[in-house]
Formats: structure tokens, C-alpha cells, sequence
């Protein structure tokens, strides 16, 4: 067997210690109408003839394109210390830290990430992790329901629609409401929350507000007005929750500068790699009062009999396995290791290296606008952005085609994302990184270029079906 | 040792009533199963609390516990000591570590609760 | 590894040191910030350390020496199934065409992960006797969440709106009523039977037209197979409720019991035990959810479809009204999933088989010598499956040493303790798997270290209550912990203890 040792030596000795036969006897329990049939699966596939598989497997993927997509996954870059820590055993494949004495690495290193993501976040509370951004802004907006004893939260329709979809799937049927706030339609701020709407709604004495969630920047890569909304929001007595990107904290204003409660985002951008949607980082963070109101794990400093230093879970009380069916949220397993690898990516580019990562990229998607501006492809929206925005594309879902096989990840189209959204039916969301390289922007504006230019000539190309320059 | 001028619920909690003002805590019992008590979650002064109803939450480093209310009142003081020094709990569970008090309705109330001789006859079982 | 064994290290922070560190990225253009409006700048920088590569790497190799692991030594953790983390596992998931894809990428261009997530589901079918798989959850907990919505919004789309109950046996795990909770619906515990097992009338006598479901876990957190689950089911189905199953024990009954067959109606499997994926110190995990036809038109959207000619794509926003809708962004942990998926094609069928059959014969090898030895009380002595229970209950009441002594003791023979307190139902419990992949010398010796504590405690007991004596840290001041929470580092000076070194 393939990682096993015992021997037929071996379990001949264990049996003969139990004076049974066949190892069958112990399964002699289970009654003879509910035994299954034998697993109808392959045979054992040895090592070397796996590997092989799976390296056709992954060849049927693409990842070598110039790829312009982001929407709530970055590619960033990551110096190869930060995986080779990650391969330690030590580190992967430790247990939960429940037997503190033996697991120090571990709760430091949790100690540790949570004070990194306080000095990002601007605030004192961070769990050990969530499960990914979704989740966490879902207990996010659920923690404002039972911190505030109200059962009504407002989303922005600027949040990125798989955090909306989630808060769907845990408020529904559970008593709570949740409300979308519309996008902004007009003039600077459209793309933005429509804080006017937010206010109007806040301001519902028959139903007061428990939270509100906004994202900074937003799905759209637009920059949100945090300060103002926080403002509204705690005149109605409601908590804000800010939805972050971690890494355009080390430039942008912090939930903790704006008056935010509660934060909560995506930490896969910290030199996690895409690998199509996980195991990614659940960031959630709080003010000091709200400390009991947060789920999941907290690792804290203390001491130990002979006055060393040392870390610990703490506050357990509040988790699943004391508070049971009182428990905030069910969450046990959640993700450590990821916390780690956002750690120790963090100390090797340090603060200069994480807002050169940030300025870079704001400085490559400026190159992208204008080169894309060059063909005639702009923005939908005229707000700030930092490196994420939308650009209006005739026909978009044939073009991000077509570009496909030209060689260019166009982003995202919009479309089909939100489709609910029909002011964005013919856009595209495109971002840059400082791993975009110079020669991507011009792939990208000379390919897009040269498909609409076709289509506006009428002539080949699977594009050629769009109406002539047509846009919104 | 129940100190035996006060009353006991089934659920550990004590008090002791002085005219219509009761005092209210968990017992030296209930301090043990807990272990370090590091947090007592109790109501403000002016909330009402009914006998039996929960009126609070006690927690320790591996467990928590609701409060259950021994008789129904207004509260008119909370132990303001608790919340730096949560311990008290444990060291002077009849004293220092009291936890509410409140102004009775009823005093006939007390009639449904245990004496220490029950108490203690409760807590041998256990 | 530094030469005086594992050391206490300061924060990365004490490490910091202005101007160290950088080089890793090029410098951006001196303007490529100035469009962003001064109101949304970030006044004050992040503190976050300035570590050359040297001091980091130093800092995070020093740290991890002071963690057992299961690449260090065993975990007899019961429900925790700390079987050995295949290397190749690792390799699989980083490999650039699986590690490198952008999880809204296209169809057309993620086939190998599609088909890899879809072949995925197919064995994950098999081996639970179900119907349909959803890879999406991303622990245990998530699944169990996603199982209970999907059986709630069964009831609701058959008209049933008063299905509002979920019960569980007093010995389940903190997350089954937990789950329950957070789906709105109420918990109410059954207690057990005095055999350990599922007490068969007590569930009969609760379950009614407002259960929406039971919620067992096969073999029960005892570590014994629930030999009247057969009754258990049809009285649930009988009831017009749905039984779910808590898939943690599933290492017990590979090959030997598939829940759908025998007419669970929703199961979660935690990769993380079962199937190999690393615990990563708390997590990642993955918690796949199996159900019968019933309740396969709720899954979490996006699905993974194999199309006609054999290529496969995802579910379209809103192109299956019934779902539950999602459980979290993008499709799943699929770097977990890519281990096991790598896992199960290793094992294939009899190498599963093999699992479950080895596992099964070391606990109960290993409760044997426990028993023999007469040191401990095994409140349950008859056949277990993977996992069983020791109490220290005659140790406590002869010797004053609990089994939190114990587990302590452990420590100092190099093993990590086993659960202790769960399930809640047994006094001084210790709750033991040794899993199919530990060698029966350390088997061996791990009984012998047991052994010996018990009769260190008789000897002598400080020693003992006072363990661990060679760890780096020895107990700790918890109640301080939670008293006065230090969560994060703080730079003043202020009310922390001293930096090691």
C-alpha cells in the first residue's frame, strides 16, 4: 500500500494480540444488509505514472497568456523563500495548535499575521483567518446583526457579486434581510455607491440598520468615498464594514482611517497563487469592542510558568467546540497555513516592496488606459481607480473570444459576471499588476485595436457580426 | 460549603436577600467546574431579569454558562469589579465575586429555591 | 537547525530595522501615484518589519522547529485521522498549470483542472454511495452549513415551512449544532444509549413533523459503528426528515459502508483527515458535500458539467434556479482538491480498502495493549473501528493526575497528546487514532509511554501534573490570555513581556 507499513508480519501480530482470525471480524458489527459494494474505482496508480497524468492535466490549462483578469484574484509576484518556508514540514503539516507547548511556530506565526494585517487594516482585532474573502464579509455582516441586536444589512452592488451571492446564501431564511444599494449611474461618481439611496435607507426608523458593507476599492476598481459613508452610517447607528484589497492597503487610506468596525477581504492577492479559486484567506478584522462578537480562532501573547514569552489560542470561548449550538459560527478548520505564506510574503518584500507592488501596478494599469484610449477602447466610468477598471468593448463576451485565442486574457466580461448589471452588458473589467509587462499592454491595445477596427470595416473576424462603433 | 443564610438554583446560582434587595452570584460549585472564570457577561442597571430566565453568561478559559436568574426584579447595581477582575469569581465566589443585585418583585420567590442543606444534597449527587 | 535544539524567537517585528530588506521588485515610476485624490492616501505607512532575506528566513525556519508535526512524529488525535501528508500531493498542486489558473478563467482554457475537479466528484460518488458531489466548501464546518441549507430548502420547496429542528446525539461534535444554528434552525441533543451508541426510541420519541433532519456521525465520535443506523434511517425517513451524515470518521468505512447506499441522504468529507490534505497548522482544508437524488437539485452553483462531446464548463450565473445559491467565491479550494484527487488515484480501490482495514486493526491493536496493561479504563471494550476511548477516571480518583496531566506527559516522550475532553459525554476522556499509516513499533511505543505515565502518576504524581518539562514552552498562563487579550503586536513600549534573547 502506498504510504502504509505494516507488513502481513505486522498484522498478523496485531491480530494474534486480539486473538482474531481476519481483520473482517472487526467489521463484524456493521449488519449484514448495510455493508457496500466493493468501490467500482481504478487500480492504484503508481507515483511515476501519476505524475505523468497530472502533467497532461495541467497542460490542458492555460496559463501563459497576457492576462489581464482580476476580480477578486491578483497575480503578484513571490520570491521563492516564501514557498520553500511553505514546504517545510514543520510548517504544512502541523496540526490545529491545541497543545500550545508543541506548537509555538505555529501560534507565533498566527500572533505574527494577525499584527501584520492590525497595521494594514487599521484595526486591533484580526481573526487567524476565514476562508475567503466571501465568507468572511458574510460573518462580517452577520457579526453587525448580533453586535447591534438588528436584523438589517445594506450591500453595496459595488461588492464583487460572489460576496453578495454568499451573504445571500447565509442570510436567507434566517430572520436577517439584506438589501442592495445601487451603483451611482451618472456623471463622476457612477460605478460608485449611490449614497444617496444609502442615506435615504438608513434613514427608515421603522427598520433601523444593523451594518453596511461597501468595498474599497470596488468590484469595479473604482475608489469608493469611505469617510462619507462610514459618516451616514453611524448616525443611523449601524456599523460599516469595509471590504479591502490587502494590498492596496499599503497605499490607500485604511478601514481603521476611516472609521470602520469592521473589515473583512480577500488575502490571496499576498503572494497566494490563483490555483482556480483556492485555498485562499479569509481576512476579518474588528475594533477592540467587538472582540467577543468575532468567529474564529484568536492566537494571543501570555506567559508560561517559568515567565517566558509564549502564544496561545485564546478567547475560545467563543468558538464551536465550547459555545456549541450558541456559537457565533460554526467554523473549525480554517486557514492557517495561507496566513502564514501572507506572512512571510509580507516580510520578504517589507512595507517598500508592498507599496512599490501597489504603485507599480497603479502605474502599468495608467500605461493600459491610455494605450487602450490609443484604439479607441475607454472607460465606462470617470472615477479614481487604482489598478482595476472597466473599459466599454462592443460585443465584448465575441472580442474576450477572440482575444483568447490571439493570446490576451481580456479581463473579465462583464456580462456574465453581472449580469444584472445591463448599463455594463458591453464591457470588459481589466487590471494590471506589476507582473503585467509593458509588452502585454501593447499585445493587448494592438490585438483589441485590430479586431475592432476589422468590425468597423466590416470585414472577417468573429467579431465582424457587432454593430458598427456602437457604445453605451 | 453553602453558607447557610442563602438560597441556591438547581443551576448553581446563590443569592441573598436583605429586605427586598437581592444579591445575586454563582456558587464556589460552579466556580470548580468552570475553571478560571475570564469573563462574566452581565445585564445594565435598569434591565428587568425573571426567575429561572437567563440573565448573563459566565466564561472560562474551556467553558461558558448561562446565568439563570434566582428570583425576578429590576437590577440596581452590577459588580463593576468583574470586568477588571473577572478572578473573583473563583477566589470569592460568596463575596467579592457577586454579580448582580436587584430589587425584588416578589419575595415569595424565594420559597421555590433550595436551602445550603439541599444545595449541598444537590451538589453531592453531582 | 540551530545547534541548542528548538529556540524562542522574537517577534518579526523585534527584527525590524529601518532600511533592511527591499530589492525584491523594481522601483515604480516617482509619480505613478500622484492621480489618486489625497483623500483616499494612506497617511501613515503600515509598520509592518524591515527583514533582510537572511533574518526572515532565519526567523520563519527557527519557528517552525518548535512545532511537532506529522513530518516530526505521531498524532494519535481521535477525529482528527493525522495520517501521513503525501509528498507527491505537493508537487501535484504546484504545478504551474494547476497553481498559476485564474479561477474566472475561461472554460475553454482551465479543461485539466475542470476535468481533474469533475473525475473528482465521480470517485468522491462512489466511495460515499451518492449521487452528486459539490466540491465547493472549504472545511468540514462549510459543508455541514451547505448539507443543512440544502435539506432546509428541500422542505421549503415541498411546502414544508415548520421543518425547523435538527438533531444530533449528545456525543456530536461542536460544529454539528453550531451548523444548525447558523441555518436558523434549532438544535436538540438526544442522550445516548447505555451502550455509547444512538439511543433508537429517544430519536424516535423526538423526531416529528417539525424535524428537518438527524445528524449522526458513522462511527459515532466513540469510535463504534452505529449498528442501529439501518432503524435510525427508516424511522427518519418515516418521520419525513433527512439524515446527514458527518463524514469525519470516514477513514473507518472506505470500501466497507457507503452512507447513500445505506440511505443517508447528505454526507461532508474533510479531505484534511480521510484524505491526506495538510493540516497546515489549523487549515487549509476542504469539505466536499455528497447527496442523494433528493436534494441534488439544491447543490452550490457553479456546477463542474461534462458536455456531450466530452469537454466539461461550468454552471452559468443563474442557470439552476434551485441552488442554494454560493457557498463562498469562485468554484473551491481546488489546491486542496488537486491533493486529493492525487491521493484517491494512488490508492485506488484496494488501496482504500487497505486504509480502512489497517486503520480499523491498529486501534483496535493498539486499545488492546491499553486494556492488557490494566493502566487505563477503557469505558468501551469491545471492537472499535478506527478510533477509541481511554479515561483516566481510576487514575484521577487514586492519583489526583487527570488525563490534561497526562496529555502534557505525552509531550515529553515526543508524541503529540491525543483529544482530550471530547466527546463531552465521557469523563477524562482521551479519544485515539492512530491511523493506518504509523508503524506498529510506534504503535508500540506509544502504549508503553502511556503505560509508564500511569505508573509515573502513582510514583510520582508532581512530575506529572507539572508536564511538559522538555518542551520549548511549558504550561501556559490561559486565564491571564483571555483576561487581558494581547492580540497583536504593538510597537510602544507598553505591557509585554521581554524579547527571548
Amino acid at each position: 500500500m502506498a504510504y502504509g507499513p505494516h507488513t502481513p508480519a505486522d498484522r498478523q501480530r496485531m491480530l494474534a494480540a486480539l486473538r482474531m482470525d481476519s481483520v473482517d471480524d472487526l467489521f463484524a458489527d456493521i449488519p449484514v444488509g448495510l455493508r457496500s459494494s466493493p468501490l467500482r474505482l481504478d487500480p492504484p496508480e503508481p507515483e511515476q505514472l501519476l505524475m505523468r497524468r497530472l502533467d497532461g492535466l495541467a497542460a490542458k490549462n492555460r496559463v501563459d497568456l497576457a492576462s489581464f483578469l482580476g476580480a477578486g484574484a491578483y497575480r503578484h509576484f513571490s520570491p521563492p523563500l516564501v514557498d520553500q518556508i511553505l514546504l517545510r514540514g514543520e510548517w504544512y503539516t502541523a496540526y490545529t495548535p491545541y497543545q500550545p507547548e508543541v506548537s509555538q511556530g505555529t501560534l507565533q506565526s498566527i500572533y505574527e499575521y494577525e499584527s501584520l494585517l492590525a497595521e494594514l487594516v487599521g484595526l486591533d482585532v484580526v481573526s487567524a483567518s476565514h476562508y475567503d474573502g466571501a465568507a468572511a464579509t458574510a460573518e462580517a455582516a452577520l457579526m453587525t446583526c448580533r453586535a447591534t441586536g438588528r436584523g438589517r444589512v445594506l450591500v453595496s452592488r459595488a461588492v464583487h457579486p460572489h460576496y453578495r451571492e454568499v451573504l445571500r446564501t447565509y442570510f436567507h431564511g434566517n430572520g436577517l434581510h439584506f438589501e442592495e444599494i445601487p451603483l451611482a449611474a451618472e456623471g463622476s461618481v457612477a460605478g460608485t455607491t449611490d449614497l444617496a439611496e444609502l442615506e435615504r435607507r438608513l434613514g427608515d426608523a421603522e427598520n433601523p440598520v444593523a451594518g453596511v458593507v461597501l468595498a474599497q476599492p470596488n468590484f469595479y476598481g473604482l475608489l469608493e468615498p469611505m469617510r462619507d459613508a462610514s459618516d451616514l452610517v453611524h448616525a443611523a447607528g449601524a456599523l460599516f464594514v469595509a471590504v479591502v484589497e490587502p494590498v492596496s492597503l499599503a497605499v490607500l487610506a485604511p478601514p481603521g482611517a476611516y472609521g470602520a468596525d469592521i473589515a473583512a477581504g480577500e488575502g490571496q492577492a499576498l503572494g497566494i497563487p490563483p490555483q482556480y479559486g483556492g485555498p485562499y484567506l479569509g481576512i476579518l478584522a474588528c475594533t477592540e469592542p467587538l472582540v467577543r462578537q468575532i468567529p474564529g480562532r484568536l492566537v494571543g501573547m501570555t506567559t508560561d510558568v517559568d515567565g517566558r514569552r509564549a502564544y496561545v489560542m485564546t478567547l475560545q470561548a467563543r468558538e464551536q467546540h465550547i459555545r456549541r449550538e450558541k456559537a457565533a459560527s460554526n467554523i473549525c478548520t480554517n486557514q492557517t497555513l495561507l496566513a502564514l505564506a501572507a506572512s512571510v510574503w509580507l516580510a520578504a518584500l517589507g512595507p517598500h516592496g508592498l507599496r512599490d507592488v501597489a504603485a507599480l501596478g497603479a502605474a502599468r494599469a495608467a500605461e493600459l488606459e491610455a494605450a487602450l484610449a490609443s484604439v479607441g477602447v475607454a472607460r465606462v466610468h470617470a472615477g479614481a481607480y487604482l489598478n482595476e477598471f472597466a473599459v466599454r468593448v462592443p460585443n465584448a463576451p465575441a472580442v474576450h473570444r477572440e482575444l483568447l485565442e490571439r493570446g490576451v486574457l481580456a479581463g473579465l466580461v462583464l456580462a456574465e459576471a453581472v449580469p444584472d448589471e445591463p448599463a455594463l452588458a458591453d464591457a470588459l473589467l481589466v487590471c494590471a499588476t506589476e507582473m503585467t509587462t509593458g509588452d502585454d499592454v501593447a499585445t493587448f491595445a494592438r490585438e483589441i485595436g485590430a479586431l475592432l477596427a476589422d468590425a468597423g470595416a466590416g470585414a472577417g473576424g468573429s467579431a465582424a457580426a457587432a454593430p458598427v462603433g456602437v457604445t453605451a | 460549603m453553602a453558607p447557610p443564610d442563602l438560597r441556591y438554583t438547581k443551576d448553581h446560582e446563590w443569592v441573598r436577600v436583605e429586605g427586598d434587595t437581592a444579591t445575586i452570584g454563582v456558587t464556589d460549585f460552579a466556580a470548580n467546574q468552570l475553571g478560571d472564570v475570564v469573563f462574566v457577561d452581565l445585564p445594565a442597571v435598569g434591565k428587568a431579569v425573571e426567575q429561572f430566565a437567563t440573565f448573563g453568561v459566565v466564561e472560562s478559559v474551556k467553558a461558558v454558562s448561562d446565568l439563570y436568574a434566582p428570583l425576578s426584579g429590576e437590577v440596581v447595581a452590577v459588580n463593576g469589579d468583574l470586568g477588571s477582575k473577572p478572578e473573583l469569581v473563583n477566589s470569592d465566589p460568596f463575596g467579592d465575586g457577586w454579580m448582580i443585585r436587584v430589587k425584588v418583585g416578589d419575595t415569595t420567590q424565594v420559597d421555590e429555591l433550595l436551602d445550603a442543606a439541599g444545595y449541598e444534597k444537590l451538589t453531592a449527587e453531582a | 537547525m540551530s545547534a541548542s535544539g528548538p529556540r524562542l524567537q522574537p517577534t518579526i517585528f523585534e527584527l525590524s530595522r529601518p532600511g533592511r530588506g527591499a530589492g525584491k521588485v523594481p522601483h515604480p515610476p516617482a509619480d505613478a501615484l500622484d492621480r489618486l485624490p489625497a483623500q483616499h492616501r494612506r497617511e501613515r505607512p503600515a509598520a509592518l518589519p524591515e527583514v533582510n532575506e537572511p533574518e526572515a528566513v532565519r526567523h520563519y525556519v527557527n519557528l517552525s522547529q518548535m512545532n511537532h508535526a506529522v513530518d516530526t512524529g505521531f498524532y494519535p488525535l481521535g477525529s482528527c485521522t493525522m495520517k501521513w501528508n503525501p509528498k507527491v500531493n505537493e508537487w501535484a498542486a504546484r504545478q504551474p498549470g494547476f497553481a498559476q489558473l485564474h479561477p474566472l478563467a475561461p472554460d475553454a482554457i482551465a479543461q485539466g483542472t475542470l476535468q481533474l475537479l469533475w473525475e473528482l466528484e465521480q470517485i468522491l460518488i462512489e466511495i460515499s454511495g451518492m449521487h452528486a458531489v459539490t466540491l465547493q466548501p472549504a472545511a468540514g464546518a462549510h459543508g455541514e452549513l451547505t448539507g443543512i441549507l440544502m435539506v432546509r430548502e428541500y422542505h421549503r420547496a415541498q411546502g414544508d415551512m415548520d421543518r425547523t429542528d435538527v438533531l444530533v446525539p449528545d456525543s456530536a461534535h461542536g460544529t454539528n449544532p453550531a451548523t444548525a444554528t447558523m441555518a436558523g434552525l434549532r438544535t436538540i441533543s438526544i442522550k445516548a444509549a447505555p451502550d455509547g451508541g444512538i439511543d433508537l426510541d429517544g430519536f424516535k420519541a423526538a423526531l416529528g413533523p417539525t424535524t428537518a433532519a438527524v445528524m449522526i456521525t458513522n462511527p459515532s465520535t466513540l469510535g463504534i459503528f452505529e449498528s442501529r443506523i439501518g432503524d435510525l434511517l427508516d424511522a427518519v425517513h418515516a418521520a419525513g426528515a433527512l439524515a446527514y451524515m458527518d463524514g469525519a470518521n470516514l477513514n473507518a468505512i472506505l470500501g466497507r459502508f457507503k452512507p447513500g447506499e445505506a440511505g443517508f441522504d447528505v454526507m461532508h468529507i474533510n479531505t484534511h483527515k480521510t484524505f491526506s490534505t495538510p493540516h497546515g497548522g489549523g487549515g487549509p482544508g476542504a469539505g466536499p458535500v455528497a447527496v442523494g437524488e433528493k436534494l441534488e437539485p439544491f447543490l452550490p452553483a457553479p456546477r463542474v458539467l461534462r458536455q456531450a462531446d466530452g469537454s466539461f464548463r461550468l454552471e452559468r450565473v443563474g442557470e439552476r434556479p434551485t441552488s442554494i445559491g454560493r457557498m463562498r467565491s469562485f468554484v473551491g479550494s481546488t489546491g486542496v482538491l488537486v491533493r486529493a484527487y492525487a491521493y484517491l488515484r494512488t490508492h485506488g480501490a484496494s488501496g482504500l480498502a487497505e486504509i480502512t482495514d489497517d486503520a480499523v486493526l491498529a486501534a483496535n491493536y493498539l486499545k488492546q495493549r491499553l486494556a492488557d496493561s490494566g493502566a487505563y479504563d477503557i469505558p468501551f471494550p469491545g471492537v472499535c473501528k478506527h478510533e477509541f476511548i481511554a479515561s483516566a477516571t481510576s487514575i484521577k480518583k487514586k492519583t489526583g493526575v487527570r488525563t490534561l496531566d497526562i496529555a502534557k506527559r505525552l509531550l515529553d516522550h515526543g508524541f503529540h497528546a491525543p483529544t482530550v475532553y471530547f466527546p463531552l459525554t465521557v469523563d477524562e476522556a482521551m479519544l485515539i487514532e492512530p491511523t493506518e499509516t504509523e508503524s506498529i513499533e510506534t504503535l508500540d511505543a506509544f502504549a508503553d509511554a502511556l503505560v509508564a505515565i500511569a505508573r509515573e502518576a502513582e510514583a510520582d504524581p508532581e512530575t506529572v501534573k507539572t508536564a511538559p518539562h522538555t518542551a520549548p514552552v511549558r504550561r501556559l498562563d490561559e486565564a491571564g490570555a483571555a483576561r487581558n487579550p494581547n492580540l497583536r503586536w504593538r510597537p510602544a513600549a507598553g505591557d509585554w513581556t521581554p524579547c527571548p534573547d
